[in-house]
């Protein structure tokens, strides 16, 4: 197996484009446990520590209102660095395996791996993050909601790389939620995030851990945004009313197609997307009342 | 490195009762301490297993031809290259080392390669190429008995029947119930390793992650055909054990690869591999009746209790007799009838772990006596006070309690404790689902449940169960030094610094160096059934006194003997000007009493040394909207007779109650027609720091005459009583009959 050490994104990129089987590798927190146990034996690892582009972030956009966060940038200092403007992704980071694992793992990573169960993936959804990614050929911006494509597949091209992940800063609430069945260190057996967008008059919602791939409750978020648009809430927010929450609940279970696996089961795991789903967008919703009045 | 771990030396001062610190504890903190996984040796090759994939199979046949190709293989070994017996076991020879005819279980040894690497080993038993022709798995354990023998001599490993007092008994209230116990794994952090070295005479020393050297050593030397004194064992650092080292895992397979290939054989498994490579604890399905009168005193105890033994015998037949025996509890019933059956399946094979069949069995009594408290409108506190058995009370067997048994005191202790207070600002630490984020307090409701367990300790009926020491006393330097020798598997509890203790309060000096255990020395017995305190910590008492002996003889003769040595403190003594030159080295081998069998029919009989016993309250936060749990408080108050080192103890009774914790609600192994579903620490949980709440431990020292010190055993009795009080306290949050552990959210939630 070649070890292959680029200093910069050019020659990372060029490496990539030369051997496409190369396996990008920064925390080597799902990667090298995939090569402890011998499940998979790439041709080439692409070692992508050296390159200090990919490990910083910037606040981008017209008023700084998305965030560019380097495809190496460690769940550590997402929840340090970015708690305030990207709260829901923090959220999620904190939930990541153990502090030893926030310091290595990275946001890249967890897309790369395209896990169903990756912890960011719904909160990039709910957010509507935008992945890139970059080849020799040029850079593309590859909507969240289009990049998950099947169990740990996910949308880039062979010679491609993540460089970074763009999430909107929305200053507005979001939440993210995780059951396993300890209460620390544990693999998702249900997820889900939820993202108000008041500038758009719309809210975002995902699940993680209950479908082949991660992915965005429409159903759920068309039928609130029409809800809070409809009653003018978005402007005077009033407390939901526990039948809106409710339905709410409801279409996020329905938008998962979960399995009965050694987690959990398929009956529990939508249970549990429909409570997650409730009392969550009430925690988002009581924040964004408080902000508004 | 060296292949020897290092003689352990503190110069501290620490007695019995104090918790001096341990040898052993700046090098495991700094991460200098040298597991079995550490071990290298120059020109060394890597053990690699192949396995079996199926539950259930007939081997029809095995190509090795592209295997030995594989550069870099030194060999290929299947059960003909067993140059011994190909037979191996605690209590029944049933076990190949490398499968023959059949495979029985998922996870079985068929091959081994040895390669300069241990990639090239694993390349190279990918090419191994066996041909299974697979047959339907036994794997319920109810119906197991009357199933496809898996053995000669059927599926039936032991049946022990307990009869006391009236069999017809009949009783003003009655409650019955049926549990179950999923199968816990001891989960210890250190996998299976060790490394064989060939001698120049056609033997072998095997450095070993172990928890017991000499039955290692016995039953490798009949792997092998070799004389004992040709396989010389020496313990290697051990991560853990809590029972799933006390059977063979790749002891025999690296010493064949090092004997074979004539270098010395490295072998060491990753946590997959490890979940295939040892016993587990014994799932249960039990039966139970409990007939009271309206008092609530108990009038008799019925059950009938099926162990999951799995695809070998290990040491299934005396989990049996465990269950049986102590299957009331810490109760006084004068009518019990209790079947408990252990049998082959073709689930993985369990034997020991922590607790060791009074788990299984406490789980589903103390259930029982909650059921009971409901039926008569008692508090479940005070009904098992009524019931508490006390010193003379007589167990089911017929055995009399002849030492301290303060059940009621214990569960006094622990209901008399402070409740928590409810919080009042939301801190996800605290909350159901941790820092996921689950609840702010919504759903969350709080339960409190109690349960009391007793565990006998050492090795039971009629088993020569005793443990050799050797203790040295010289001047070194000036100052006099003495150094103690066992076979007693250091694995963590931390033997090592109670050995030290001992000798410093019997010699009166503060250098004492430990030994590396090995089999130079006599047998010291197992490291479990909470035993080596009281066994090999009363051999090294013993070899104390055979050396004060030698002290006093030496007195007389240098005319020192207004001194009486053997009776009084030392302390008064110079013991440098006494000893001059002289080397004092004392050899002993020390016994507990004796059991006895007990009657097949009857199950009557003094079966056990000694019985442990300790309480438990538990306070949970249930989210009952989510079914996930958050232990508050587990609280517990336990007798251990005399507190050796104090520091110990507590860590025993925290490390016991986190694994019962554990079962209560997330360890389990899960297997689908005799597969594994979760071999990993992703799938197979276990507490960490946020699970586990801090604990408030009364420790009670009420000595056992019998002991030395007094000492009681106190590794096991706290994992027994842990689960069931955590469990009735998340039954008493949600109302629900939760008649299983782990208890899931599933069952919480209904979905």
């Amino acid at each position: 197996m070649d070890f292959l050490r680029p200093d910069t994104l050019a020659e990372a990129l060029a490496l990539k484009a030369q051997r496409p089987d190369a396996v990008p590798i920064a925390g080597g927190t799902d990667v090298m446990v995939e090569l402890n146990f011998d499940h998979r034996r790439p041709a080439a690892l692409l070692d992508l520590t050296r390159i200090a582009e990919l490990r910083s972030w910037d606040a981008d956009g017209d008023n700084g209102d998305t965030v560019r966060i380097g495809a190496c940038v460690p769940y550590t200092r997402i929840i340090e660095e970015l708690g305030e403007r990207l709260p829901g992704l923090a959220m999620a980071s904190r939930t990541v395996g153990s502090p030893q694992i926030r310091n290595r793992g990275t946001v890249g990573g967890n897309l790369g791996a395209a896990s169903p169960a990756g912890d960011t993936h719904p909160v990039l959804l709910a957010a509507d993050a935008t992945v890139e990614a970059a080849s020799t050929r040029g850079t593309r911006l590859i909507p969240a909601t289009d990049f998950y494509l099947g169990v740990k597949r996910n949308a880039l091209e062979p010679d491609e790389l993540i460089t970074a992940v763009h999430v909107p800063a929305t200053r507005a609430p979001q939440q993210f939620s995780k059951v396993g069945t300890r209460n620390a260190m544990v693999i998702a057996v249900c997820s889900f995030a939820v993202a108000l967008h008041p500038a758009q008059n719309r809210v975002g919602a995902a699940v993680g851990s209950a479908a082949p791939t991660p992915r965005r409750a429409s159903a759920a978020e068309e039928f609130l945004s029409a809800e809070l648009t409809s009653t003018n809430q978005w402007e005077s927010p009033k407390p939901l009313l526990d039948s809106v929450k409710r339905r709410f609940g409801d279409l996020v279970a329905e938008a998962a197609s979960p399995i009965d696996d050694v987690r959990g089961s398929a009956a529990y795991r939508k249970h549990a997307l429909s409570v997650l789903a409730r009392r969550t967008l009430g925690w988002a919703w009581q924040d964004y009342s408080g902000k508004v009045a | 490195m060296s292949l020897t771990p290092a003689e352990l030396t503190s110069a501290v001062s620490g007695g019995i009762g104090s918790s001096p610190q341990r040898p052993d504890g700046n090098l495991k903190v700094r991460g200098e301490f040298a597991y079995a996984s550490d071990l290298w040796h120059e020109d060394m090759i890597w053990g690699a297993t192949l396995r079996s994939p199926h539950p259930y199979a007939r081997i029809v046949s095995i190509d090795l031809t592209e295997a030995l190709q594989v550069p870099g293989v030194y060999a290929v070994l299947t059960h003909q290259d067993v140059p011994g017996q190909n037979r191996y076991g605690l209590e029944h020879k049933d076990q190949p080392v490398l499968a023959e005819e059949v495979v029985r279980y998922q996870g079985e040894p068929v091959a081994l390669v040895g390669a300069d690497h241990p990639e090239t080993a694993q390349r190279a038993m990918k090419r191994i190429k066996v041909e299974y022709e697979v047959l339907t798995p036994v794997v319920d354990m109810e119906t197991a008995a009357d199933d496809t023998p898996l053995h000669p001599g059927g599926n039936l490993v032991r049946h022990v029947p307990v009869r006391r007092g009236d069999q017809h008994a009949e009783a003003e209230v009655v409650v019955t119930g049926r549990y179950e116990v999923g199968m816990q794994d001891q989960a210890f952090l250190g996998p299976e390793s060790g490394l064989a070295v060939p001698d120049e005479e056609g033997g072998v020393d095997l450095y070993i992650a172990t928890q017991w050297l000499h039955v290692d050593q016995a039953q490798v030397a009949a792997a092998l055909g070799l004389p004992l004194e040709q396989v010389r064992l020496t313990l290697s650092g051990v991560g853990g054990a809590f029972g799933g080292r006390e059977d063979l895992s790749m002891q025999v397979h690296a010493c064949l690869l090092a004997l074979h290939t004539g270098k010395p054989t490295k072998m060491v498994y990753n946590r997959e591999e490890s979940f295939y490579g040892h016993v587990h604890r014994h799932p249960a399905v039990l039966y139970y009746e409990h007939g009271a009168d309206h008092t609530g005193r108990l009038v008799y105890v019925k059950a009938r209790i099926y162990l999951d033994g799995g695809a070998y015998a290990s040491s299934t037949g005396a989990v049996v007799a465990n269950a049986a025996t102590l299957g009331v509890g810490p109760y006084d019933v004068d009518n019990v009838t209790v079947d408990c059956w252990g049998v082959y399946t073709n689930n993985p094979p369990c034997g020991a772990m922590r607790g060791f069949g009074a788990v299984q069995a406490g789980f589903a009594y103390e259930s029982q006596m909650d059921k009971l408290a409901e039926a008569l409108g008692m508090d479940p506190v005070d009904l098992r006070i009524v019931n508490a058995m006390s010193e003379g009370s007589v167990m089911p067997t017929g055995q009399v309690i002849d030492s301290a048994a303060p059940v009621a005191q214990l569960l006094k202790l622990v209901k008399d404790k402070p409740m928590p207070p409810l919080s009042t600002v939301v801190d996800l630490r605290d909350m159901p689902g941790g820092v996921s984020n689950t609840t702010h307090g919504e759903g969350v409701v709080r339960g409190v449940g109690y349960a009391v367990g007793i565990k006998n300790i050492c090795f039971s009926e009629g088993y020569d169960d005793y443990s050799t020491a050797r203790v040295r006393l010289q001047v070194i330097n000036g100052e006099p030094a003495a150094l103690a020798h066992t076979a007693a598997a250091e694995v963590g509890q931390g033997l090592v610094t109670i050995m030290q203790q001992i000798v410093r309060t019997e010699l009166g000096v503060e250098r004492v160096t430990i030994l590396p255990m090995d089999t130079s020395i006599g047998n010291g017995g197992s490291t479990s059934a909470s035993r080596q305190t009281y066994v090999t910590g009363g051999a090294v008492k013993a070899a104390c006194a055979a050396v004060r002996e030698k002290l006093a003889k030496l007195a007389a003769s240098r005319d020192l003997s207004a001194v009486d040595i053997a009776g009084t403190d030392l302390t008064g003594v110079d013991l440098a000007e006494l000893l001059g030159d002289e080397v004092i080295d004392e050899t002993v081998e020390w016994r507990h009493r004796a059991t006895e069998p007990i009657d097949p029919e009857t199950g009557q009989g003094n079966a056990h040394v000694q019985y442990g016993f300790a309480a438990h309250r538990a306070v949970v936060d249930v989210d009952v909207e989510l079914g996930l749990v958050k232990v508050v408080e587990l609280d517990c108050a336990q007798d251990v007779g005399k507190a050796l080192n104090p520091q110990a103890v507590l860590g025993q009774i925290q490390g016991g109650s986190a694994q019962g914790l554990g079962l209560a609600v997330m360890e389990e192994i899960q297997t689908a027609g005799g597969k594994v579903r979760n071999p990993s620490f992703t799938d197979y949980l276990i507490p960490t720091v946020l699970d586990m709440p801090p604990m408030s431990i009364d420790v009670l020292e009420l000595a056992d005459p019998h002991a030395p010190y007094g000492v009681r055993g106190v590794g096991e009795p706290p994992t027994i009583s842990s689960t069931p009080a955590i469990v009735a306290a998340i039954r008493a949050a949600t109302g629900l009959a939760l008649t299983r552990v782990p208890v899931r959210p599933e069952h919480i939630t209904g979905t």
